[in-house]
């Protein structure tokens, strides 16, 4: 099939249409809205829904009105705005309902800046919203897996009945690159035993995440922890380059997950010894594999474009047995690749000085 | 000869029948209910009642459930 | 011999209302459910309900239910109706979640023209958490957090619901009912009949705003709740119709 040069945001919006999104709801704000506007073209003429919403308080909650009726609805955000967005993700778990949100990062906290950044890692992973709860994160760090992941997210969600986001940023979401628009092979999920379409012949159905029960309550709040943990055994994905042999470990996330193979490349061409790790499900993260590769590899770089969010995972799943430093920025540009190098020669210090 | 069925175990006590029916054949009766108060009771020893349904449009309960004309 | 009166068959056979002594949730309940059934539309109802006494709806009707977060029923009614445009679609809420936290999307959603149909509780109060004020709470009136009385200096002035909503250029009908007698339990029936009517003809959006009592946070008997409703709540809260684009 033919490529085509699109941006990442727009690849976001085609790729969900493509997935079957039956409803799409936001409210503008750089640097995600390109995929309302592209949305706001094709949904219409598709006859699906499609409201350009007041607020994203009001457009997440219509999203979860739709996702009730079993069919896929989506939204897209980014950083400030997402915030408003965590009450409807809370209930969005606690009621089980599918739904995709795109997060496009910007830059720092209040309004942020428009720059490229990762420092929603925290917001998108361990959540801001009230309760007990998890939310799978797929973080692409090319256009074509913008695509792909896309499709996923759609797929996941209807698996589980839980939300689901896709985590992209500014440079990710307006860099054209080209991608391939194929068939995905995702099962469609059936929803008709438990959406809401009218009591038409069977008993009616009551979708709530609370349960005036004791016991129905804790049993639905058990059965969600049930789905995190089969997560965990069946949906983990990362990419991995030179782990092997390697003496210093690269890891980062999405657009950085580009620089640290580029400073790999520069790094292996000098002789170093390095490899890459890059977790593509920041939840379900990558526990086991990164914990098998800190018995061999003992210097760990986690490169972020944030101040330390995702190292925290890191030093969870490696447990002590690798040394973790954290490089990055505390918002609004990337580390390049020399950047990177540098400090991978920082920590091989001595036994490289001479080859240098 | 209209008349009304009463559900007294759905009755709060809240007397808003009393004053809705227009020939006062609605009144406390002696049986306590849920709330620890007299539940009404419908008296219509001389078959007055209308089949107006005032009593039946004012409950807020649904101890009224039918009535007949 | 004919039966004049029975309950809806929106209402489970064996409902027991859970609201306190006179609280008039429970005729305004029972006038939806008759509403609903007369327009024969139960088996394709969807219901958006958020937080306060007007969520108990979901333990009473026998219908699908959808929980909401405080306030945004109306948005998750919207969400609702577009992706099923072909179900009937309402909400049922109180002032303080309809009219205050609610407010941004209540109105967005009336002026949207969205083809759902809602239903706004107005006692004046925040009655499940005890009696604070509310957007509605008339000037003077006592609450728990309004001690001596709410003052337009310092609290503002009670909302006028039922007329904003009719100044949306999407609202189809937009009314204002009372429940403190039977006179007005009729019309207040007549009204949202007609709410629903509107949306399942593609009118646009159907609002009643009803005048109902909380006799437990007023700390009234039910028969004084009525007569304050009929000598207070009414000179501040005219009833009638502000909107309705079936009478040219």
């Amino acid at each position: 099939m033919a490529k085509t040069l699109i941006s990442g945001n727009k690849a976001i919006a085609q790729a969900a249409f493509d997935a079957g999104c039956d409803c799409y709801f936001s409210y503008p704000i750089t640097p995600q809205t390109a995929i309302g506007e592209y949305l706001s073209e094709i949904m219409p003429k598709a006859n699906r829904g499609y409201v350009c919403a007041e607020s994203e308080i009001a457009s997440i909650n219509m999203v979860i009105g739709a996702a009730s009726t079993g069919e896929k609805a989506m939204t897209s955000s980014s950083s400030c705005a997402i915030s408003l967005m965590q009450e409807g993700l809370s209930y969005a778990v606690g009621d089980q309902l599918p739904l995709v949100l795109i997060s496009v990062m910007r830059a720092g906290p209040g309004l942020g800046y428009i720059y490229p950044s990762q420092c929603d890692y925290d917001q998108a992973v361990t959540g801001g919203g009230n309760g007990d709860y998890r939310i799978p994160v797929l973080a692409p760090s090319t256009v074509q897996e913008c695509v792909d992941l896309t499709h996923r997210a759609f797929y996941l969600s209807q698996k589980y009945r839980n939300p689901v986001i896709v985590l992209s940023d500014g440079l990710l979401g307006q860099m054209m690159e080209p991608a391939e628009f194929v068939k995905y092979p995702y099962p469609e999920i059936d929803t008709s035993k438990w959406a809401l379409t009218g009591a038409k012949g069977r008993a009616p159905r009551k979708i709530r995440s609370l349960e005036i029960n004791e016991e129905k309550h804790n049993q639905n709040l058990q059965h969600i922890f049930d789905k995190y943990a089969q997560m965990e055994r069946e949906e983990v994905l990362f990419e991995e380059h030179n782990v092997e042999d390697a003496e210093v470990l690269l890891v980062a996330f999405g657009t950085m997950g580009r620089n640290i193979k580029a400073a790999m490349n520069l790094a292996r061409q000098k002789g170093l010894k390095v490899g890459t790790f890059r977790p593509i499900t920041l939840f379900p993260f990558p526990n086991k594999r990164l914990s098998e590769i800190a018995d061999k590899t003992k210097k760990i770089i986690v490169a972020e474009m944030n101040m330390g969010q995702m190292i925290k995972d890191v030093k969870v799943a490696v447990n002590g047995k690798a040394d973790v430093v954290h490089i990055g920025r505390p918002a609004g540009a990337w580390l390049d690749e020399t950047e990177i190098l540098e400090a991978v020669e920082k920590e091989l210090g001595g036994k490289y000085a001479a080859s240098i | 000869m209209a008349y009304i069925v009463l559900d007294t175990k759905k009755c709060k006590s809240c007397y808003l029948c009393l004053d809705a029916c227009p020939k006062g054949l609605i009144k406390k009766s002696s049986e306590t209910g849920m709330t620890g108060n007299f539940v009404v009771e419908f008296d219509d020893k001389n078959g007055e009642c209308l089949g107006c349904k005032c009593c039946a449009l004012t409950c807020p309960d649904l101890a009224i459930t039918e009535v007949y004309k | 011999m004919q039966q004049v009166f029975k309950l809806p068959d929106c209402i489970k056979k064996d409902a027991k209302f859970t609201f306190c002594p006179g609280c008039d949730h429970g005729v305004a309940l029972r006038l939806l459910g008759d509403a609903i059934d007369e327009c024969g539309v139960r088996e394709d109802t969807i219901a958006a309900l958020c937080v306060g006494c007007s969520v108990f709806l979901y333990d009473f009707y026998d219908i699908d239910c959808l929980e909401c977060p405080h306030g945004r029923a109306t948005a998750e009614a919207t969400g609702i109706k577009r992706a099923r445009p072909d179900k009937f679609v309402f909400t049922y809420q109180g002032d303080g979640d309809f009219a205050a936290i609610g407010f941004a999307e209540s109105i967005y959603t009336a002026t949207r023209g969205e083809k759902v149909t809602s239903i706004c509780i107005n006692n004046t109060t925040y009655g499940m958490t005890g009696g604070q004020m509310g957007p509605t709470t008339l000037l003077g009136q006592v609450t728990t957090t309004t001690p001596f009385g709410r003052s337009a200096e310092l609290n503002g002035y009670p909302m006028k619901i039922a007329e904003h909503i009719a100044l949306c250029d999407g609202t189809a009908f937009s009314a204002r009912v009372s429940l403190d007698s039977v006179a007005n339990i009729i019309k207040a029936k007549q009204a949202i009949k007609k709410a629903c009517e509107v949306q399942i003809k593609g009118l646009g959006f159907g609002f009643v705003e009803i005048l109902s009592s909380c006799p437990t946070n007023w700390k009234m008997t039910p028969q004084e709740a009525h007569r304050h409703i009929r000598e207070k709540m009414i000179p501040v809260f005219p009833l009638g119709v502000f909107k309705d684009v079936t009478k040219g």
